[in-house]
């Protein structure tokens, strides 16, 4: 990972953020949803530091990070392509898009390239059939594809 | 308690109000089959075993979670009931790697047990699999997820009982399986390797490093002299893989089945329980005196050991010096054992039979050798004596009552007690006190460190003087005496810590007891009786009486706590970070 995202500062970040929660009932989902925004992802070094000062095993810890989608283990790229596997866009041919990107960057399906650049992710229906198929790329929409769209788009993004 | 009136099966029965359902059915005679339950551990309703039918109800309900209320009306064997059952459990075999034959849980696994009991025949479900994890890394423990059914017992034995949690369930609906954090080996986990979770897994998902081979090969070499030392625990359990009643003793069998199988020398790890009184009872006379760190902490409980280096590695120097009983036995067999009969200590195999599974990764301790030879051979657990036993062939319930071989074989009462939470503090009691009244103390039974109760303290008045005591067992309750000790508010002298509930005897090597059983005996308390019976029917009762301890001072150490004893007998710990970051 090119990014450093484990900084000082974020754990700073972090330290505070369990300071305001450790008191509380069930403190350990809001501290996660606020780790996985300050860094971007929940790992080990991460997840250390949570178990520490809340006492709570790691081992739980990780069953809670592994259960919901929401969190990760691993940064998402700069760009975060989400290609949707929905009824509608998979008669339209997506799966077709996910293998020109996957060509295109090298990353396949639930993973981040090795320069942080991008990431690939399958979703379910994101409410856009009309556009069918659909993909985002960060806040980014766009619909009605086929294949020979691909290359345009990661283009403007490789930068 | 008030009593509720409820309806199984078309009768009617008043049964106190705070029971569940599944606990009132069986009160009254009727049995709901479970399989994740397991009481006071794991009462989660999980598994969907025990459901019944409730009038009212629309779903079928968890029996083992659902308390009676006045007037319900349950049915426990109707054709739906029984249906969902097998669906349920047909569903959990589906996904079960169904390798029984060679399961080393064959003939004892609850899975196995309730699928004949509820005459499953057929599996009709052959969908995919879960994708298994087979970790067998460490000295100790094996973990095989494709066994695992996801009943959440060793969760909670590690979570809740122990208060460390290790275990966890990882991942979501069908892809989710029980393991450590980021799915590491159980290695490379702070695991302190109690076994607590093996003695609860009701399949072969968590069993024992296995070790049998190297001791058969052992026993072949004619070039080895090979040597066997039995812990305390060994023979309040043993029994029970032979369908001895909980809590029988089987010392003579024991050491007969031993001689059978053909060790060269029958020893046994009571009378290295008696050195380790002689030992940690002149360091605690020496801290006492000397002002050393006080309250000093046993040493003889491996997993205890890792706990503390693991979680309370600032509270070091509070620990016993003195190496486990297992360690001093085998140090001395390659010391003073050798040179008393000429042999070359390069030539000794010891093998130690031991209640535990942390004793088998504490004799690969690096410093746990001396000139190079290692302390200890092989660990074998109790129920790897019984498979050698049955492998051998013999006929344990005929075998005659045989006696250990003297020299290292020859213990007190003391050493026996060591297997039970609470017997080495007693044990060291009646030593210290006869040191410092200088007389031989006709009372021997300390009965307050006694018991299964978590922490345990008293205050023994011996020559004038107050030594202010605790014995605490199981890891939690670890925690609390350490808390206290670094918070400054602990003024005791001396504490006794074992890792398991209820000490050795319910270690996690010791013969597994199905949830059938557990639910209703107190294997702890049974198997500790076994123990405090041969004590009282001893004639030595106190480490220093055994002739055969004076023996080793007079003839080879010297002094407790001498150079040579400090060479051979004593050790050092280490702090260890847990779950350490690679980059």
């Amino acid at each position: 990972m090119a990014k450093n995202f484990l900084t000082a500062e974020n754990f700073a970040k972090l330290e505070s953020v369990i300071e305001a929660h450790k008191d509380m009932q069930g403190p350990l989902m809001p501290v996660l949803h606020e780790a996985q925004h300050i860094f971007g992802a929940i790992p080990m070094a991460v997840q250390k530091v949570i178990s520490e000062k809340l006492n709570v095993p790691l081992a739980e810890i990780y069953g809670v990070v592994t259960f919901y989608s929401q969190f990760t283990l691993e940064p998402k790229g700069d760009f975060l392509i989400s290609v949707c596997l929905g009824t509608a866009c998979y008669v339209k041919g997506s799966q077709k898009l996910i293998d020109k990107i996957t060509e295109l960057t090298g990353v396949s399906v639930g993973t981040t390239s090795a320069d942080g650049k991008f990431s690939l992710e399958a979703t379910r229906c994101i409410g856009a059939c009309g556009l069918a198929p659909v993909m985002t790329v960060n806040d980014d929409v766009y619909g009605r594809l086929v294949v020979e769209d691909v290359p345009g788009i990661i283009a403007k993004y490789q930068g | 308690m008030k009593n509720v009136t409820i309806t199984i099966n078309g009768n009617q029965y008043a049964v106190p109000s705070d029971l569940t359902v599944l606990e009132a059915a069986r009160t009254v005679g009727i049995d709901i089959p479970t399989l994740c339950f397991l009481k006071d551990i794991n009462e989660v309703g999980a598994c969907r075993v025990c459901v019944v039918e409730v009038e009212g109800a629309r779903a079928l309900q968890a029996s083992c979670v659902l308390p009676v209320r006045e007037g319900m009306v349950v049915k426990t064997n109707n054709q739906r009931v029984r249906n969902a059952r097998k669906t349920t459990v047909e569903l959990i075999l589906a996904n079960h790697n169904r390798e029984c034959t060679t399961c080393v849980r064959s003939k004892n696994c609850e899975l196995q047990s309730v699928s004949e009991e509820l005459g499953i025949r057929d599996i009709r479900y052959t969908g995919a699999k879960r994708e298994g994890k087979y970790d067998n890394f460490s000295h100790s423990i094996v973990r095989d997820s494709s066994k695992c059914i996801l009943c959440g017992r060793c969760v909670s034995a590690c979570k809740n009982v122990q208060g460390i949690g290790i275990l966890d369930f990882v991942n979501r609906g069908f892809e989710t399986t029980v393991g450590p954090a980021f799915e590491v080996s159980m290695k490379d986990a702070p695991c302190i390797y109690c076994g607590q979770c093996m003695v609860v897994c009701p399949v072969g998902a968590l069993t024992e490093k296995p070790a049998i081979d190297k001791v058969w090969d052992a026993l072949e070499d004619p070039k080895k002299h090979v040597i066997v030392q039995s812990a305390p625990a060994v023979r309040a359990a043993l029994g029970e893989e032979f369908g001895y009643p909980i809590g029988t003793n089987v010392t003579g069998k024991l050491a007969s089945a031993l001689r059978n199988l053909g060790f060269d020398k029958i020893f046994d790890t009571n009378w290295a329980a008696d050195v380790t009184i002689m030992e940690e009872g002149t360091e605690l006379l020496g801290r006492l005196q000397n002002g050393g760190k006080l309250p000093m902490i046993t040493s003889c409980s491996p997993g205890w050991v890792r706990f503390i280096e693991f979680n309370y590695p600032d509270l070091l120097d509070h620990l016993s010096s003195c190496k486990s009983p297992q360690n001093m036995f085998g140090a001395l067999a390659k010391s003073y054992y050798a040179e008393k009969n000429n042999i070359d200590p390069k030539d000794i195999f010891v093998v130690s039979v031991m209640p535990c599974t942390s004793k088998k990764s504490e004799i690969e301790r690096p410093e746990l050798a001396v000139e190079g030879v290692r302390d200890v051979d092989v660990s074998i657990t109790t129920r790897e004596l019984a498979r050698m036993i049955k492998e051998a062939r013999m006929e344990f319930d005929k075998l005659e009552d045989g006696t250990f071989d003297p020299f290292m074989g020859d213990y007190s009462g003391a050493g026996v007690i060591f297997g039970a939470t609470g017997g080495v503090m007693e044990a060291a009691i009646r030593t210290v006190a006869d040191v410092l009244t200088g007389e031989d103390l006709e009372n021997v039974d300390y009965t307050a460190v006694r018991g299964v109760e978590g922490i345990k303290e008293a205050t023994v008045n011996i020559a004038g003087k107050d030594i202010k005591v605790a014995v605490a067992h199981n890891t939690k309750n670890a925690a609390i005496i350490l808390d206290k000790i670094r918070a400054g508010e602990a003024d005791y002298h001396f504490v006794e810590i074992m890792a398991c509930p209820g000490g050795c005897v319910n270690g996690g090597g010791q013969p597994i007891q199905p949830a059938s059983v557990r639910n209703v005996i107190d294997i702890r308390a049974e198997r500790a009786k076994a123990l405090y019976s041969e004590d009282a029917a001893l004639t030595v009762r106190k480490s220093h009486k055994n002739p055969e301890i004076k023996r080793l001072y007079d003839e080879y150490l010297g002094e407790p706590n001498s150079h040579k004893a400090h060479d051979l007998l004593h050790t050092h710990y280490y702090a260890r970070e847990k779950y350490p970051v690679q980059d």
